[in-house]
């Protein structure tokens, strides 16, 4: 009697194991980065908080890195501003208003994960929704994935399921831009048709395409490796984005979505 | 009893505020993330009773999980650990023998002990946490260089801690 006592027991140790691994592991394949995971959203609050009261404390420290990004992003758009007034009455200079952008402060951030994320102190009540893109002063940084009431979180560049919809500057080639986990400074240009060989210094910019970036944002330039050889060559690519100092980023919203969503819906029901 | 119930819930509540507001905000290079939190685990009394062991483990890695966006991770890890850990100290105590009111830790046990005790428990979370992160085998080389980088970073500030904390139980 007491050996199958002490025999149950230790077996009850192996089932209550068994029980809590497939907990996490429910978790963890329910959690689709795209669309979050209810649980994860709901404690979006909670974290988000607890960051923002940290993250308060820490800005201190940054103001003056913050401070040269915000002030060299001021110095790009005086420029634009300028070559856009040159025919102020022509219907070429009719500003765009398919997106706004949400200005934001990053709370929380990682680079050191395969995955990366990014959270930010502007949620649902600001006007966020998912798969919105963020963008730093330097360039285009992330896609929202999963919001609360006060803060959003966005899956960072640097992630294993990150596919941009790119555009190589000088020819306007489409490609995609991936990120293959060995450095937060590079990631990789894939698709690049096998007669285009981009060379090191090249622009690589967002498609527009994607719905989430308007198009011609900064992603990076192409760094000294390329690959060649296979059906499609590939190339590295240096982020123009810092990750590692992250501070204010803008939520880009795309004020037509719902009515390309709803066309693309028709292309498919065709 | 209870002064035990104490000091390893604040052990827990301490190690969590290290983990997400220190560690996980520090990055050394792209490579290097100590998981101190597994801290826990490791100084839990060996008179633990397995199933407290393993819901400890879980509440803690879904804690981490919670703040560090990485649901499920974190927490598998935890558990598997906590599942290795009695077979562990079993096999690498042998004949020692364990007595009422020990504690797993360099003080009582030797440093010896702890060494082994430690890292094998800490290599296999990092393992399969590092695994999991991926989930796949096609980045095999690099994700177990990055499971050994961080398992070597983790262990160093474990025997750091470890060592402070003997200090100031000798002085008071």
């Amino acid at each position: 009697m007491k050996y199958l006592f002490i025999f149950l027991k230790k077996q009850s140790f192996f089932f209550l194991f068994i029980f809590l691994e497939l907990v996490a592991i429910i978790l963890l394949i329910n959690h689709n980065s795209f669309q979050g995971s209810r649980i994860i959203n709901s404690t979006n609050a909670i974290t988000g908080s607890f960051q923002d009261a940290f993250t308060s404390i820490g800005d201190y420290f940054f103001l003056k890195e913050a401070n040269e990004q915000l002030n060299a992003e001021n110095a790009r758009l005086h420029e634009l501003l300028q070559k856009s007034t040159v025919f102020p009455y022509s219907a070429i200079s009719q500003p765009d208003t398919t997106y706004a952008f949400i200005p934001a402060r990053v709370i929380s951030n990682t680079t050191r994960g395969r995955n990366n994320f990014i959270m930010i102190n502007r949620g649902r009540l600001d006007g966020i929704e998912k798969e919105m893109g963020l963008i730093s002063p330097q360039g285009i940084a992330g896609i929202i994935v999963e919001i609360s009431s006060h803060y959003a979180t966005a899956m960072s560049l640097l992630h294993k399921d990150t596919k941009i919809s790119a555009r190589l500057k000088n020819n306007g080639q489409m490609v995609n831009v991936s990120w293959d986990g060995l450095s937060p400074r590079t990631g990789i240009v894939e698709d690049i048709p096998t007669h285009i060989i981009p060379k090191p210094g090249d622009t690589v910019v967002t498609s527009g395409y994607s719905f989430v970036f308007p198009g011609d944002l900064m992603i990076g330039v192409i760094g000294n490796k390329v690959f060649t050889g296979g059906n499609l060559n590939r190339a590295e690519i240096e982020f123009s984005t810092d990750f590692n100092s992250l501070h204010f980023v803008n939520v880009t919203k795309n004020n037509a979505s719902t009515e390309l969503d709803s066309l693309n819906m028709q292309l498919k029901d065709e | 009893m209870n002064n035990i119930i104490v000091r390893n819930t604040v052990r827990f509540i301490v190690l969590v505020l290290i983990q997400v507001f220190v560690l996980n905000n520090i990055s050394v290079n792209g490579y290097i993330n100590p998981y101190l939190y597994v801290l826990f685990i490791l100084l839990l009394p060996f008179e633990t009773p397995g199933w407290l062991l393993l819901t400890s483990s879980f509440v803690l890695g879904f804690t981490i999980d919670i703040f560090a966006h990485t649901p499920g991770m974190h927490t598998a890890a935890s558990v598997f650990m906590a599942f290795c850990r009695p077979g562990l100290i079993r096999f690498i105590s042998g004949s020692k023998g364990l007595e009422p009111g020990m504690a797993p830790g360099i003080k009582d046990m030797g440093f010896r002990w702890f060494f082994l005790y430690s890292l094998i428990l800490i290599l296999l979370h990092h393992l399969l946490f590092f695994f999991l992160e991926i989930f796949r085998f096609n980045e095999f080389a690099q994700t177990l260089y990055r499971a050994l980088l961080s398992t070597f970073s983790t262990f160093l500030l474990v025997l750091l801690v470890e060592y402070l904390f003997i200090r100031r139980k000798d002085k008071a």
